[in-house]
């Protein structure tokens, strides 16, 4: 999966690959230390790659500001703030910096890339939970239902939807869910992340989480809490449909997979139900890989977070990310994606290392 | 399969090698239900794709014709069935231009990523090594990382955000090419890996074949098999990334081409106030076209691996009795389709791409 | 009292993609109590399906028809599982019949304790506590011979040897004191030391548990140590049954008769093997060898910075030219490394090695390249050694272009005619693709496609143990008649002392990457000096059930010696 799997090269090499499993000791902690390691080369060429991408065709404040100021003005902005150097300079002082955690400076609003991910981070991370509530209670059932009923009508419909779900783009089932919700029935809000009236209460209180939902808990008003919540279901069911498709169809065809083990048929002959075979039997050994490519779906729910944001304009990373993609602003747009790099990365480590753990094979 | 050989001549019939009509008539029940209307919905789209002058009321860029202009956010009507957008445009004409725009993309994309992921997956699956290893963690790397912001980096490189039909179109389809290269890499290099281990391979090798014979006559050809079937998945994937970056006002301008992801973001603001025809429209055509294309991708997966296949039950207790050791193993046995297809075919990995945006 | 399961008129047909298929036609069957039946059959037999009708466990592409009446343990009641509705199938399965499976590395699920598995089957069919189920499960694995049971009951599946694998299965069947256990093919994935402590353990299953049996298997020497009847079955028939000591002593069907004609025995070999030892050439001995090990060590190399594995360790043996020697050993041995890094497959780590004159040691492709043509490779799996999408004649070219001999495939096509002939496969089969052959017949394309330039030296791993008995015995023949002809000399690799010894002219064992024993079959087969050899010789089941019972008291007595 994310895993550099060097297969062995020579496949006559059977014998030891018994032995190696058995190996008293190496097992999880060796795995979780090669597995950190990796995240290193994996962070650098991210990072690399974007600043390559977006240095190579001009400086930042030429796409920010150009038109906009004389061609001397432009040269004195442009020679402050070190773009006149060669690139091989501002790369490594880019890369020295990111060390240290400095992502750089915005350009339009001159506000510190990290401060803009204190500001935001909660808002993005606030969506991707509830979205991936959403995912986890829709995806993981009817995949357990859909491999139940596997090439039956429940199991059809499933199917569908899923794609469906898959083949929806997040902005389009947003604004759909807001025109019936929001326009039509008038029971949930438009946008935002909470009304005016709660922000205000929200701000008064003692260092602020920028987390919605625990502000609002610890206003106390009930009030409060009701209303951040009711902003918080529209953007959550768009953009967790979209990774419920996804994990459905994984649930369903690893659970398939492994029903159709000898494993399986053995607890069969055991005198084991049918259901306890699809929820037991079949789902725990699907559980691994399912959840190494959960892993990788972090990347698809930050992609449709993004969108998400953006339509109910939900203040967070993304919808700062779309704000300052419109204003030209590609040091912000650099620093914000350099950091998600580090984020996903890091993401990916932590599922890798889940996996492991419910792997009984890599735990000894 | 196994009985007929001794009487029929052995060349298979052309009607089971083309790809898609073999599938079609190997599937039964609900599979085949879904492969049809995957079939139906992607030939539709192509349909339209080709035949958009004809069957377009009004050019993609028109805001007039003798009558005056056409009018700002207009609901449907008889000469607008669709209505039309707040920049004035009529929704009809526009959602049917921006099949053109999605397929003129999806082929541009897939043609740039397929030749040079297919190429590297070989050539780093084959040779292994540390070039093996290195283009591994990268494409590891970009392959985590998610696809659309990937995307409007490599927009804002190529085009500086917004550009021309072909500027445009270049510019996307780059973007997503690059996104995928990854992906193709992934499959024909852990194809070529499996590959390589199997016996005819050793074989080639043990009897002195160069590694570039090797490559071509027994690698090549048999790990892009499961090519046909990522082809769909991507270009699913393709027109998402396309109307997300159009979405985010890094498509093509509307006076250019008509592209579904630029009309939604401008139909944003029309859903608060109610109206609905400008957001509908484009947006079901996303739907309809990734359905129709994810829906084939699917079948051809399922049917590609026994495990997921379907088949029609028999009466009781008909058919020829298996001859025996006709193939090792009996016919029962013999995969794919027989017992064994079901105890063990081959891993998901293989065959099972995750889907990702 | 009735019989514990009786099969009446059964038929079992499967959808596949070529239409309907009939695997079982018209079988019928009994077990009495304490009674060990051996189904025994080749591929597509229909054994294996009939046994899953017992258990009712068939894909849903199967339609069953006639009757499968199972009787309890005690006899007091009977059913019949052909119609049976899944609830009423899951209350006879485990407590009135349970199966034991062919690969118990899969018949494991991974992620779970041995002991929860056990425990879950129990739960199955009665309300049982945790603590009495647990009680039960420690005991069940001490009676099948995993030490220290109280431990192990936590323990997962990959922490059991291949062996130990097996008894925990077995325990699992046994757990619930069903009257029937199936056994299908328990023993094929074994190695065959292992395998004899596995046949002990299923008798103490008829004998101290009084159990019937229901044995599905290939292999002659396993039904004549175990089975108390037999039926053969061919082509979805029973074909014939009898008592195992009177369908030994006479059988009655044609097709008995042949399978057992067909099983290798060990020590026939023997005679041909002086025979051709004694028309050798005077200065036979004094001939440069075609190979030469000396202190032969072959590592792989450990992942992520573990030590690498030493598969093959200070190993010395030549072949010389004409001469055929056979390798045995079992899984993991490292026998097969030895021949790949003969073919130039596998990197030599350490010592000698002299193929044809090279150095293998630290030899580069390039260099050995053109020797190539002098060296021939017959691989084990006969579904993968040819490419899916070229036709045989391609492949059987495919040397012949190589080297030059010919300029493409259609060129040589007169020649890949001989050598098709010359394997006994008609010539119109090279117009064929490989999946429409059966894998005997592919292993014959694979041995001409070996022989295609005369090579000096022939390596054959394990060509026919994925093969039919019967189709084995013929490729076997084959083998010799291709090397009495073309003279090359061969490292011939099996994990079956009875194959090696049919061809081979002197006979090496090996354990544990280490050559324990070498020498003529006569020496090593008639006079065994190594401890591991005595026990694998006396491990083998040999086809006679009079014989085998002797035998089975000698290596109870080498096991005893210690």
């Amino acid at each position: 999966m994310t895993s550099t799997t060097t297969v062995s090269e020579t496949p006559g090499a059977k014998p030891a690959a018994p032995r190696a499993a058995k190996t008293p000791g190496g097992g999880l902690g060796r795995y979780i230390l090669i597995r950190a390691l990796l995240i290193i080369p994996t962070v650098f060429i991210l990072v690399t790659l974007v600043f390559v991408l977006m240095r190579t065709t001009g400086d930042p404040i030429t796409a920010a500001l150009g038109g906009r100021l004389t061609a001397d003005q432009l040269q004195e902005r442009i020679a402050a703030a070190g773009y006149d150097r060669p690139l091989i300079v501002q790369y490594l002082e880019y890369l020295g910096q990111i060390a240290t955690g400095n992502f750089g400076t915005t350009i339009s609003d001159n506000r510190p890339v990290v401060e803009v991910l204190v500001t935001y981070g909660g808002a993005t991370l606030e969506l991707a939970f509830y979205s991936l509530i959403v995912a986890f209670l829709i995806g993981i059932p009817f995949g357990l239902v859909a491999a139940y009923f596997r090439d039956k009508g429940q199991d059809a419909v499933l199917r569908v939807f899923a794609i469906l779900c898959y083949a929806t783009p997040v902005f389009f089932a947003g604004m759909i869910l807001k025109l019936i919700f929001s326009v039509w029935l008038k029971v949930l809000p438009v946008a935002g992340r909470a009304s005016t009236g709660a922000e205000l209460q929200m701000q008064f209180l003692p260092n602020p989480t920028g987390l919605y939902t625990i502000d609002a808990i610890r206003t106390g008003n009930p009030a409060v809490l009701a209303d951040v919540l009711a902003h918080a279901v529209l953007p959550s069911i768009a953009l967790g449909l979209l990774t419920a498709g996804v994990f459905l169809r994984l649930v369903r065809t690893n659970v398939i997979g492994t029903l159709s083990t000898d494993y399986v048929d053995a607890a069969r002959s055991r005198g084991v139900g049918e259901y306890r075979l699809v929820r037991t039997h079949a789902y725990r050994p699907a559980l691994i890989p399912i959840i190494t490519v959960i892993g990788l779906q972090i990347a698809l729910l930050l992609g449709g977070a993004v969108l998400t944001e953006t339509t109910f304009e939900w203040k967070g990373l993304g919808f700062m990310l779309a704000e300052y993609l419109q204003a030209r602003d590609f040091v912000a747009v650099q620093g914000i994606v350099a950091l998600l790099a580090v984020i996903v990365a890091l993401t990916n480590f932590v599922v890798d290392i889940l996996a492991a753990l419910i792997d009984p094979r890599v735990r000894y | 399969m196994t009985d007929a050989i001794a009487t029929r001549p052995p060349k298979r019939l052309l009607r089971d090698r083309l790809p898609v009509v073999h599938q079609l008539r190997q599937s039964v029940g609900l599979q085949r239900g879904m492969l049809v209307a995957g079939l139906i919905l992607t030939g539709l789209f192509i349909f339209t794709a080709i035949f958009a002058p004809l069957l377009a009321p009004y050019g993609f860029n028109q805001l007039r014709d003798i009558d005056g202009p056409f009018g700002s956010q207009q609901p449907p009507s008889s000469a607008h069935p669709f209505g039309t957008t707040v920049g004035g445009y009529d929704v009809l004409s526009r959602t049917i231009w921006g099949t053109q725009t999605a397929l003129l993309v999806i082929i541009a994309a897939v043609v740039l990523s397929i030749f040079a992921g297919v190429f590297l997956g070989l050539v780093s699956g084959y040779f292994g090594g540390w070039l093996d290893r290195v283009l591994v963690v990268i494409c590891d790397a970009i392959y985590a990382f998610p696809s659309l912001l990937l995307a409007i980096v490599m927009a804002i490189v190529i085009s500086g955000g917004q550009s021309s039909l072909w500027g445009g179109v270049l510019a996307a389809a780059i973007s997503i090419s690059v996104v995928y290269i990854p992906q193709y890499f992934r499959v024909i290099r852990a194809e070529t890996v499996r590959i390589k281990a199997e016996a005819y391979v050793e074989s080639a090798k043990v009897l002195g074949a160069s590694n570039s014979r090797i490559m071509v006559r027994h690698v090549l050809r048999n790990a892009t098999r499961t090519l046909p079937l990522i082809f769909t998945l991507n270009s699913s994937e393709a027109i998402l990334t396309l109307a997300g970056l159009g979405f985010l006002g890094f498509g093509i301008e509307p006076t250019a081409a008509a592209e579904w992801g630029y009309d939604l973001n401008k139909a944003l603001a029309d859903v608060s106030s109610g109206i609905w025809w400008t957001a509908l429209y484009p947006g079901l055509a996303i739907v309809l076209t990734v359905l129709g294309i994810t829906l084939v991708g699917e079948s051809l997966n399922d049917l590609a691996d026994p495990r997921l296949r379907g088949r029609r039950r028999v009466a009781k207790a008909s058919g020829a009795v298996a001859e025996t050791s006709v193939v090792p193993g009996g016919t029962l046995i013999a995969g794919p389709g027989g017992l064994d297809g079901l105890e063990d075919g081959e891993s998901f990995e293989e065959h099972g791409i995750e889907v990702k945006s | 009292m009735s019989a514990l399961v009786r099969i009446e008129g059964l038929g079992v047909s499967f959808a596949t993609d070529a239409g309907p298929v009939k695997a079982v036609d018209d079988v019928t069957l009994s077990v009495e109590r304490g009674e060990v039946l051996a189904i025994v059959g080749e591929s597509g037999s229909g054994k294996t399906v009939t046994a899953k009708t017992i258990l009712g466990l068939l894909p849903s592409t199967a339609t069953t028809s006639g009757a499968v009446i199972l009787s309890n343990k005690a006899g007091t009641s009977e059913t019949d599982v052909v119609s049976l509705s899944k609830k009423e199938l899951r209350a006879i399965r485990g407590t009135d019949v349970a199966m034991v499976f062919q690969e118990p590395s899969t018949a494991l699920n991974p992620v779970f304790p041995v002991g929860w598995q056990i425990i879950e089957g129990l739960q199955a069919h009665s309300k049982i506590s945790r603590k009495e189920a647990r009680r039960k499960a420690i005991d069940i694995l001490g009676r099948v011979g995993i030490p220290d049971p109280e431990v192990r009951v936590d323990h997962y599946p990959h922490q059991f040897s291949g062996g130990q694998k097996q008894r925990v299965v077995i325990a699992m069947a046994l757990v619930l004191e069903p009257g029937l256990i199936v056994a299908d093919e328990p023993t094929t994935a074994l190695d065959v030391t292992v395998q004899a402590e596995i046949l002990d353990l299923l008798r103490r299953c008829r004998d101290e548990f009084g159990m019937g049996i229901v044995l599905i298997t290939h292999n002659m020497g396993v039904v004549a140590d175990l089975a108390d009847r037999v039926a053969v079955m061919y082509q979805g028939n029973v074909v014939e049954q009898a008592d195992v000591k009177t369908l030994f002593a006479s059988p009655q069907a044609d097709y008995t008769k042949a399978l057992l004609a067909a099983v290798p025995y060990v020590g026939h070999g023997t005679v041909t093997a002086e025979a051709r030892a004694a028309n050798r050439p005077a200065d036979w001995l004094e001939q440069a060898p075609v190979v030469e090990a000396r202190g032969l060590q072959i590592e792989y190399p450990g992942r992520f910075g573990r030590p690498p594995f030493r598969a093959v360790d200070g190993v010395d043996f030549v072949i010389r030219p004409g001469e055929v020697l056979g390798l045995v050993g079992e899984s993991g041995s490292g026998k097969t490394t030895i021949g790949r890094a003969i073919a130039g497959l596998t990197r030599v780590t350490g010592g000698s090695l002299q193929v044809l004159g090279h150095e293998m040691n630290g030899i580069r492709e390039r260099r050995f390249r053109p020797s190539r043509s002098r060296i021939g490779f017959v691989f084990q799996d006969p579904a993968s050694s040819f490419n899916p999408l070229l036709t045989i004649a391609e492949c059987v070219a495919e040397p012949l272009v190589i080297h030059g001999r010919a300029a493409d495939a259609s060129d040589a096509r007169q020649r890949v005619n001989e050598l098709l002939e010359a394997v006994q496969l008609p010539s119109a089969y090279g117009d064929r693709f490989p999946h429409e052959l059966s894998g005997g017949q592919r292993q014959r394309a694979s041995l001409a496609r070996a022989i295609a330039l005369e090579p000096e030296l022939l390596i054959a791993d394990e060509p026919t143990s994925a093969l039919d008995v019967s189709v084995q015995a013929r490729v076997l023949e084959l083998f010799a008649e291709l090397q009495r002809g073309f003279g090359f000399a061969s490292l011939f690799i099996s994990h079956d002392l009875a194959v090696v010894d049919i061809l081979a002219d002197r006979i090496a064992v090996m354990y544990r990457g280490h050559l324990v024993e070498g020498g003529t079959g006569a020496e090593v087969l008639g006079a065994p000096v190594d401890p591991y050899t005595k026990r694998l010789l006396a491990s083998l089941p040999v086809p006679d059930p009079v014989a085998q019972a002797e035998r089975r008291a000698e290596l109870r007595r080498i096991r005893e010696a210690g």
